[in-house]
């Protein structure tokens, strides 16, 4: 979707402002929420990808005016109420009004160490690769409601592709229950100028990750 | 001063009313069996104590003083890591990006906030920021002066958008006049921001 969280090029939010000596969490339920969402996607009641769609879809102004942690925690107890796992009724109250539902799995503090290392994205290919390094590609002009991760600078511009990185989940299938759909991944090189015109800095250079259904020869 | 100060009249705004709504969820959860309360503290705990850049560095500087474990890291960074002993696996895809003189490289996501948090840690405020993300991919340099960094002229910049389950982390320069330093000195000089490519690694001279 073409979301406030395609920020890639876009002016006017200022200088990057690092902080000294950053805490890894500014307040206790910031860890909290962190912990839930590890939590609860090891129980496998949704994909990374439709989590990263529930941060899209929140309202613009509630996407820029929230901290990181914030958004996760709007974004965990929408999910939860759209799974039908949790009702907004019981938010409110603060408590369980119904019993819960049965889950594939629930994480125990014996599973924890398990869970601290990232899940695997590589599927079997369903074809072979259709673009190799070295071959000039365009990308495609598209704009899907839903979730996509061909961010808009670098739609219907040339690139090289640079490297194939094996077949993965299809993150625009998998954001929307449509299942895995595996597709093979890229690493394309574009010109900075290609992105943003003759003012670019000539010495860069900018690649995305782009999944196969994105580009196509140029 | 005026900017510290606001924000932390913001932060401490959001902090009760987050408190609230964080504890409220959680009962909720808990109560309908979803999450082990016990669980999570084992998380929190994980990643404030656990994983960390200092993992990231201690990897860089074998790369800097094993020439073999920089091929294999070059080859297949996720592999090389494993066999490093540090972790059990770190995802099918870490990429490291080697800096050269002629080339600087720098990691952003620019729609949402993928970092290698099994190398790195949790992504600083930053990262995660909306300025970052934006001008990352259009004007590197500027956020390099934020940074205060400078690179020299003639020095081309290469920036990674993380927008698959692929992971980079950048190889910084080794620094000159480091000759026959063990790793755990190396590791001293590896920061967190020269593996996300806002940084260069420390001068010889920072660490005593």
């Amino acid at each position: 979707m073409d979301g406030i969280h395609d920020m890639g090029g876009m002016h006017g939010f200022g200088k990057v402002e690092p902080e000294p000596n950053e805490p890894v969490f500014h307040a206790p339920w910031e860890g909290r929420t962190l912990a839930l969402n590890r939590a609860l996607g090891y129980a496998g009641i949704w994909t990374i990808d439709q989590t990263r769609y529930g941060i899209e879809r929140l309202p613009p102004d509630v996407y820029l005016s929230s901290s990181y942690y914030r958004k996760w925690e709007i974004r965990l107890e929408n999910l939860m109420v759209e799974l039908g796992l949790i009702g907004a009724d019981e938010l409110k109250a603060g408590h369980a009004l119904r019993p819960g539902k049965a889950l594939k799995r629930t994480l125990t503090a014996a599973e924890v160490p398990n869970t601290l290392s990232r899940g695997s994205f590589t599927r079997p290919a369903q074809g072979p690769a259709r673009f190799k390094a070295g071959d000039r590609v365009r990308t495609k002009n598209i704009h899907p409601q839903t979730h996509t991760r061909l961010p808009r600078y670098a739609r219907d511009k040339v690139g090289v592709v640079e490297a194939v990185r094996g077949c993965h989940v299809y993150p625009d299938t998998a954001a929307i229950g449509q299942g895995d759909d595996p597709q093979w991944l890229y690493t394309v090189l574009f010109d900075g100028r290609e992105l943003w015109g003759e003012n670019s800095d000539p010495s860069l250079k900018v690649s995305i990750e782009a999944f196969e259904p994105y580009i196509e020869p140029a | 001063m005026t900017h510290d100060h606001d924000d932390h009249h913001d932060h401490g705004s959001e902090l009760s009313e987050m408190q609230l709504r964080v504890r409220a969820l959680e009962t909720v959860l808990a109560e309908k069996g979803y999450i082990d309360s016990k669980a999570l503290d084992l998380i929190i705990e994980a990643y404030e104590t656990k994983v960390g850049p200092h993992t990231g560095a201690r990897v860089v500087a074998k790369a800097w003083s094993d020439p073999a474990f920089k091929r294999a890291l070059l080859e297949d960074g996720s592999k090389a890591v494993a066999s490093f002993g540090l972790m059990n696996r770190v995802g099918d895809h870490l990429i490291p990006v080697e800096n050269t003189p002629q080339t600087h490289n720098m990691i952003v996501c620019t729609l949402c906030s993928c970092y290698p948090w099994e190398v790195l840690g949790l992504p600083p405020v930053w990262y995660k920021s909306a300025p970052y993300r934006s001008r990352a991919v259009n004007d590197p340099r500027g956020v390099l002066a934020d940074f205060g960094v400078t690179l020299p002229t003639g020095t081309n910049i290469r920036v990674w958008d993380s927008t698959a389950e692929t992971r980079f982390i950048v190889l910084p320069m080794r620094p000159a006049g480091t000759e026959g330093w063990s790793e755990e000195k190396l590791a001293a000089l590896v920061t967190r921001d020269s593996m996300i490519g806002t940084g260069l690694a420390k001068n010889a001279k920072e660490v005593a």
